[in-house]
C-alpha cells in the first residue's frame, strides 16, 4: 500500500464516519450576511438557530457561516454546505435568492429555506415576516407621543419592505394625530452605527421628536438619549438597554417559532416547499414590552391594536386609502391584497417627498 | 549587533524556502489562537489547508472552486506587478474592477435580451475599456500634472463604488427584481453569460485569461524589450532614461495594462459567478491582489502560486469556520497573521544577516 | 423643501462630532506620512482603538481609561506593521494592507461580548457660561474632551511640524532619509515613533466612535472611516491646518446630507458622497500641476524602503 491510497483510505474512512453520524442527526445549516455580532438582522437569525438547538438538543446539528458576500461566494458557501450533509439549509438574506436556487436544483435531497425571497422550487420555500404590521403599531404610539408633530424615520434602501414599513407607520399616526409630519432620511445602508447615529441627529435638530428606525443599530436610541425628550423605538432586536426611555416599545424578529417548526418538519419527513409570510399572529413578529414613558391608555390601545391584527381582526392596510399622489388605492373597508404589498413601490397620501428613483 | 546586508541579487534558495517558512509559522501562530478560541489547532489548521483540497466529501467541488477564486486575483495581480515592477504605483484596481464590469454589465443590459454570438466578445471589450479609461484618470494626471498615481487611482476607488451603488440602485436595476437594488442576473442571460467552460473544472473565462496574462506577462518580462524597460525603469529610473525609454510611455502602458486586466476580471466575474451588479458587487478583489502581487515577489509565476494560496486561505477558511464553528474574524485575523508573515520573511531573500560589529567603512 | 428647518449653528455643532473621528485618525496619519511613511492600515487600527477603548471602559466604568487603552491598542498594532515595513523592510501598501484585514479580524474576536452593551457615558465638558454664549456658545463650548482633544491635536502637531527641531527632524526623514541618515539620525527609530504616534490617534478615533459618537460596539462600525482619514490627509497637502478643514469637509457632506433629506430636498446622494474625493483630487492636480510650490506636495521618501547601507 503506497502513501497515497493509505490517504485516500484514511479519508474514505473519515467520510463514511460522517455519513454514519449524520444520519443519527439532523443537520441544519444557516448562512448568514452580516456577522452574528451585528446586534440586528444576523443577530436575530442566529437567536433562532440557537432556539433550534435547545429545543432538539442532541438531535439536531447546527452549523452556520457568518459575513457571507451575496454572489459567487454564498454558492460555494451553499454548496460546501450541502456537501457536508446538511439536510436543511437557512439562507437569510435576500441576495442568496439565485445562489440558493442554484444550489438547491444541483441538491434535490436537501431542503432550503430562503428568506424574504420570491423565488421557490420544489426544494425550496420563502419564509419573511409581516413587519408593517409591527409598524403600524409603531405608527399609533408615534403619532400619541409627538409634541412636535414632527417623526422622523431613519430608512434604509428604497425597496418595498422599507416602503410598506414607511406607509404603514404614517397611516397610524395620522389617524390617531391629523397634523403629524413625517421627515424620511434614506441612509443607503442597513447597518453603519455612524451614519445612522448622523440620520438621528439631523431628524432629531429638524424637530422630530420622534424616531423610527428601519437600519439595525443601537446608534439612533443613543443619539435620542443624548439629545432628551425624544423617543425611539427598538429594531430587530428588542434594544431593550435603552428602556424606558428613549426606546419606548420595539419590534423583535422572531424567527425561532419557525425555525423550529420547520426542522422538525424535516425529521418528520413532513417539510413541503412554500411560501411563509407571518405577522404578529404566527409569533414571528413581536412587539417589544411598552415602557412606563408611554401613558397607560395609549398603551392600552396600542396592545388592543396587536390584539385585533394578532386575531385578524384587523389588517393595518384597509381601506379607504388613497396613493401620494390622490389617486384612491382602496376602497373603503377594502384590504390590501398581498401582491401589492409584496411590490409595494409608491407612499400613501399624505407623505411628502419622493421615493428616490 | 545584529545587522542586514543587501544582497546583489535575492536568494534563490531564499525565495523558494520563505513562503514555506512563512506558512509553517502562520501555524504555529495561528494554532495558537484557535486554542485559545478552545478549538482543536491540529484540525482546524488540518482544514483551512487541507480539507479543500484532499477532503473526501469537499475536494472535488473545492478544488476547482480554487481557480474561481484565485482568478480575478491572478488576473488583477499581474497587470499591477507589471507598474509596481516599474515604480507605478496603481492602487486603485478596485475602481477599474468595478469599472470594468459596469461597463461590461452595461452593454449586456443595454442589449438585452438580443441574442447573437458576439454579444460576449463586446462585453469583454468593454470591460476592459471601462477598467482601462479609469486608469487612465491617474496615468493622464501623472504625465500631464505629476500627480501622485498612488493617491488619485485610491481616491477613484470610492468615487466608483458611488457609481456602483448609484447603478444598482437606478439605471441598471433589474425591472423585474420587485424594487429591490440590483441587476438582471447575467447567468440567466445565455448571450452574455460567462458559465463553467468545462463542467466541474471551474474553468470559465476569467480563468482562461488569467493563466493567458501569466504566460505573457513572463514571456514579456523575460523575453521582449518593453519588459527590459520596466525592469530597468524599476531599478533605476535615470539608468532607464539613458536607454531611451519614455517614462510617459511607460506610465501610461502599466496603468492602462492593470486597468484593463482589472476591468476584465470585473465583467468575467459579473458576467459569470456573481451574476449581477449589486451595491455590494466588489468583494475587495482589486485590494487583495496587490498584497498576492507582492506575496508572488512581482513574479508572473509567484502570483499564480500566491493567488491559489489566497483561495486556498478563502475556502479553507469557509470550511473551518461551518465544520469546526471558528468564527469568520477569527479566519480573518489568521489570513492577516499569513500576510504578515510572508511579507516579514522576505527580508531573508534580499539581505543577508550579518552577526557582529559594524566593520567601519 | 424647508430649508428653514437647518440651523446652521446646530449643524456646525454636530458636524463636528461627526468629524472627530476622522480628524483624530487623519492627524495621526498625517504625521506617519511627513515621517516618509504610507500606512494603509488606518481602518484597522481605528477599530482595534474602537474595542480596545470599549472594553476597557466597560470593564473599568471609566471612559478616560477606555481612550487610553484605544491609544495604547491602536499604537500597538501599529507597530506589527512598523516592525514589518522599517526593520523587516517589508513593502509599506502590501503591509498596510494587511494590518486592515488583521485588525478587522481581531477587533471581531475581541469584541465577542461585547455585542449589546452600553458603554459609560463620557460628559460633556462643563464650561459654566461660556455655552451659554448665543452661536458661538453651541458651536465652541458645548462638547466633550475629545472634540477639544483633537482641536489641540491640530494645533499642537502644526506647532511641533513647524517650530520644533524635532519637527523638522521628522520632515527631514521624510523628504529623504538616506541624508538624514548621512547627518546621523536614526530614521528607523524616528519613524516607529512616528508610526506609533498614528496608530495611537487612529486608535483614538476608533474609540470616539465606539463610545461617544454611536455609542455601542459591532463588528465593523468603522464602517470606512480609516480610508477617509486617508484622503483627508492627501487633500490637506500634508499640512496640519488642512487637515482640520478637510475632515470638516469630509464629514461636513455626509451630514449635510442627511440634513438636507430631512428638509424634504431629493438629493443625489452618491454624487454628493463621491464630492469630497472628487474635490480632492482636484486639489491634488492643482497642487501638482503648480510646479513652483512643489515644496508643499508629498513627502519626497513617501512609501519607499529604508536601508542604511553604510
Amino acid at each position: 500500500m503506497n502513501r497515497r491510497t493509505l490517504l485516500a483510505s484514511a479519508a474514505l474512512a473519515l467520510g463514511l464516519a460522517g455519513t454514519a453520524l449524520a444520519q443519527d442527526k439532523t443537520k441544519v445549516g444557516f448562512v448568514f450576511v452580516g456577522p452574528i455580532g451585528d446586534g440586528g438582522w444576523t443577530y436575530e437569525h442566529n437567536e433562532g438557530r440557537l432556539a433550534v438547538e435547545e429545543h432538539f438538543g442532541d438531535a439536531v446539528e447546527t452549523v452556520y457561516q457568518e459575513s457571507v458576500p451575496e454572489g459567487a461566494d454564498a454558492e460555494r458557501v451553499l454548496t460546501q454546505m450541502a456537501l457536508s450533509g446538511a439536510d436543511l439549509i437557512f439562507t437569510t438574506s435576500f441576495g442568496y435568492m439565485d445562489p440558493t436556487i442554484n444550489v438547491a436544483a444541483k441538491f434535490p435531497d436537501v431542503k432550503f429555506e430562503h428568506a424574504t425571497g420570491y423565488k421557490r422550487a420544489d426544494n425550496v420555500g420563502t419564509y419573511s415576516a409581516r413587519f408593517y404590521e409591527g409598524r403600524a403599531v409603531q405608527g399609533h404610539i408615534a403619532g400619541k407621543m409627538t409634541e412636535s408633530n414632527i417623526i422622523g424615520y431613519i430608512a434604509s434602501f428604497p425597496i418595498p419592505e422599507v416602503i410598506r414599513g414607511i406607509n404603514s407607520a404614517y397611516i397610524h399616526a395620522k389617524k390617531v394625530n391629523p397634523d403629524v409630519q413625517f421627515k424620511v432620511i434614506w441612509a443607503y445602508t442597513w447597518f453603519d452605527p455612524a451614519k445612522e447615529a448622523d440620520a438621528a441627529t439631523a431628524l432629531i435638530e429638524q424637530g422630530a421628536d420622534v424616531i423610527l428606525q428601519h437600519t439595525d443599530s443601537t446608534a439612533p436610541q443613543a443619539a435620542a438619549e443624548k439629545a432628551g425628550n425624544v423617543y425611539t423605538f427598538g429594531q430587530a432586536s428588542d434594544m431593550a438597554e435603552y428602556a424606558p426611555k428613549p426606546r419606548i416599545s420595539s419590534i423583535i424578529d422572531n424567527w425561532s417559532p419557525y425555525y423550529i417548526d420547520r426542522v422538525q418538519a424535516v425529521i418528520d419527513g413532513t417539510w413541503e416547499s412554500d411560501d411563509t409570510w407571518d405577522g404578529i399572529g404566527a409569533g414571528m413578529v413581536k412587539i417589544g414590552e411598552i415602557s412606563d414613558a408611554v401613558p397607560a391608555d395609549v398603551k392600552a390601545e396600542a396592545e388592543a391594536m396587536i390584539e385585533a391584527i394578532a386575531s385578524g381582526a384587523y389588517h393595518p392596510f384597509t381601506g379607504p386609502l388613497n396613493k401620494q399622489d390622490g389617486t384612491p388605492w382602496l376602497a373603503e373597508g377594502e384590504v390590501a391584497d398581498d401582491g401589492t404589498l409584496l411590490g409595494m413601490n409608491f407612499y400613501v397620501e399624505g407623505l411628502t417627498g419622493e421615493i428616490p428613483q | 549587533m545584529i545587522r542586514l546586508e543587501k544582497r546583489p541579487q535575492p536568494s534563490r534558495a531564499w525565495t523558494v524556502a520563505t513562503p514555506i517558512l512563512a506558512v509553517a509559522l502562520t501555524m504555529v501562530a495561528g494554532g495558537l489562537m484557535f486554542a485559545a478560541l478552545g478549538k482543536d489547532p491540529v484540525e482546524a489548521i488540518r482544514t483551512i489547508f487541507w480539507d479543500p483540497l484532499f477532503n473526501e466529501q469537499f475536494a472535488s467541488y473545492s478544488r476547482p472552486q480554487l481557480l474561481v477564486k484565485a482568478g480575478p486575483l491572478v488576473l488583477i495581480a499581474i497587470g499591477l506587478s507589471l507598474g509596481f515592477r516599474a515604480g507605478i504605483w496603481n492602487i486603485g484596481a478596485e475602481g477599474q474592477y468595478i469599472m470594468g464590469a459596469l461597463a461590461g454589465a452595461g452593454v449586456a443590459l443595454a442589449l438585452y435580451p438580443l441574442e447573437a454570438w458576439f454579444l460576449f466578445p463586446l462585453m469583454v471589450i468593454a470591460g476592459a475599456l471601462g477598467g482601462w479609461a479609469w486608469a487612465m484618470i491617474p496615468a493622464l494626471l501623472k504625465t500631464r500634472f505629476r500627480t501622485n498615481e498612488i493617491l488619485v487611482s485610491l481616491l477613484l476607488v470610492y468615487v466608483a463604488e458611488q457609481i456602483l451603488a448609484s447603478m444598482s440602485l437606478g439605471l441598471m436595476r433589474n425591472p423585474e427584481g420587485g424594487g429591490f437594488p440590483g441587476s438582471r442576473n447575467l447567468q440567466q442571460y445565455p448571450a452574455a453569460a460567462n458559465p463553467e467552460l468545462i463542467a466541474g473544472t471551474g474553468m470559465h473565462w476569467g480563468v482562461v485569461a488569467g493563466f493567458i496574462a501569466v504566460i505573457t506577462a513572463y514571456i514579456l518580462l523575460n523575453r521582449h524589450m518593453l519588459g527590459f524597460q520596466i525592469r530597468l525603469t524599476g531599478q533605476s529610473p535615470r539608468a532607464a532614461r539613458f536607454a531611451g525609454v519614455n517614462p510617459n510611455a511607460l506610465v501610461l502602458f502599466c496603468l492602462g495594462t492593470s486597468g484593463a486586466l482589472a476591468g476584465l476580471a470585473g465583467l468575467f466575474e459579473v458576467a459569470g459567478p456573481a451574476g449581477q451588479i449589486s451595491i455590494d458587487f466588489n468583494q475587495g478583489y482589486g485590494f487583495t491582489a496587490i498584497i498576492v502581487a507582492f506575496l508572488g515577489r512581482l513574479h508572473p509565476v509567484g502570483i499564480l502560486l500566491a493567488g491559489l494560496l489566497m483561495a486556498l486561505t478563502y475556502i479553507g477558511g469557509e470550511l473551518a469556520q461551518f465544520m469546526l464553528g471558528i468564527p469568520a474574524a477569527a479566519i480573518q485575523a489568521f489570513q492577516g497573521m499569513l500576510l504578515f508573515f510572508l511579507l516579514g520573511v522576505d527580508v531573508l531573500s534580499n539581505y543577508n544577516i550579518r552577526l557582529g560589529r559594524r566593520e567601519v567603512a | 423643501m424647508d430649508f428653514g428647518a437647518i440651523n446652521p449653528v446646530v449643524l456646525i455643532a454636530s458636524l463636528m462630532v461627526a468629524s472627530t473621528p476622522i480628524l483624530l485618525a487623519a492627524i495621526g496619519e498625517l504625521v506617519v506620512e511627513k515621517s516618509g511613511v504610507l500606512n494603509l492600515g488606518v481602518e484597522g487600527m481605528m477599530i482595534t482603538g474602537a474595542i480596545c477603548g470599549f472594553a476597557i471602559a466597560v470593564e473599568t466604568g471609566s471612559p478616560a481609561l477606555g481612550f487610553l487603552a484605544a491609544m495604547l491598542g491602536g499604537a500597538v498594532l501599529s507597530l506589527v506593521f512598523g516592525v514589518l515595513t522599517q526593520v523587516l523592510m517589508s513593502n509599506q501598501v502590501a503591509t498596510g494592507l494587511a494590518l486592515t484585514l488583521f485588525g478587522l479580524g481581531l477587533s471581531a474576536l475581541i469584541g465577542q461580548g461585547y455585542v449589546g452593551i452600553k458603554p459609560p457615558a463620557t460628559d460633556r465638558l462643563d464650561l459654566g457660561p461660556l455655552s451659554e454664549i448665543p452661536v458661538l456658545g453651541r458651536i465652541l463650548f458645548s462638547h466633550d474632551l475629545i472634540v477639544y482633544l483633537s482641536l489641540a491635536l491640530v494645533a499642537g502637531v502644526w506647532a511641533f511640524l513647524r517650530y520644533t527641531r524635532a519637527g523638522l527632524i521628522l520632515r527631514a526623514v521624510g523628504e529623504n532619509h538616506d541624508a538624514a541618515h548621512a547627518l546621523g539620525y536614526h530614521v528607523v527609530r524616528i519613524r516607529l515613533a512616528a508610526i506609533a504616534f498614528g496608530g495611537a490617534c487612529a486608535g483614538l478615533g476608533g474609540a470616539y466612535l465606539s463610545l461617544v459618537r454611536v455609542p455601542q460596539w459591532t463588528e465593523g462600525m468603522t464602517a470606512g472611516a480609516g480610508w477617509i482619514a486617508l484622503a483627508i490627509v492627501v487633500f490637506a497637502s500634508w499640512r496640519a491646518g488642512r487637515v482640520l478643514l478637510g475632515a470638516y469637509l469630509f464629514g461636513g457632506v455626509a451630514v449635510l446630507q442627511l440634513n438636507l433629506q430631512a428638509a424634504g430636498l431629493a438629493v443625489p446622494v452618491e454624487l454628493l458622497s463621491a464630492s469630497p474625493y472628487l474635490v480632492t483630487i482636484l486639489v491634488l492636480v492643482i497642487m501638482s500641476a503648480d510646479r513652483g510650490r512643489a515644496a508643499v506636495a508629498a513627502p519626497a521618501s513617501l512609501g519607499r524602503v529604508f536601508h542604511a547601507s553604510t
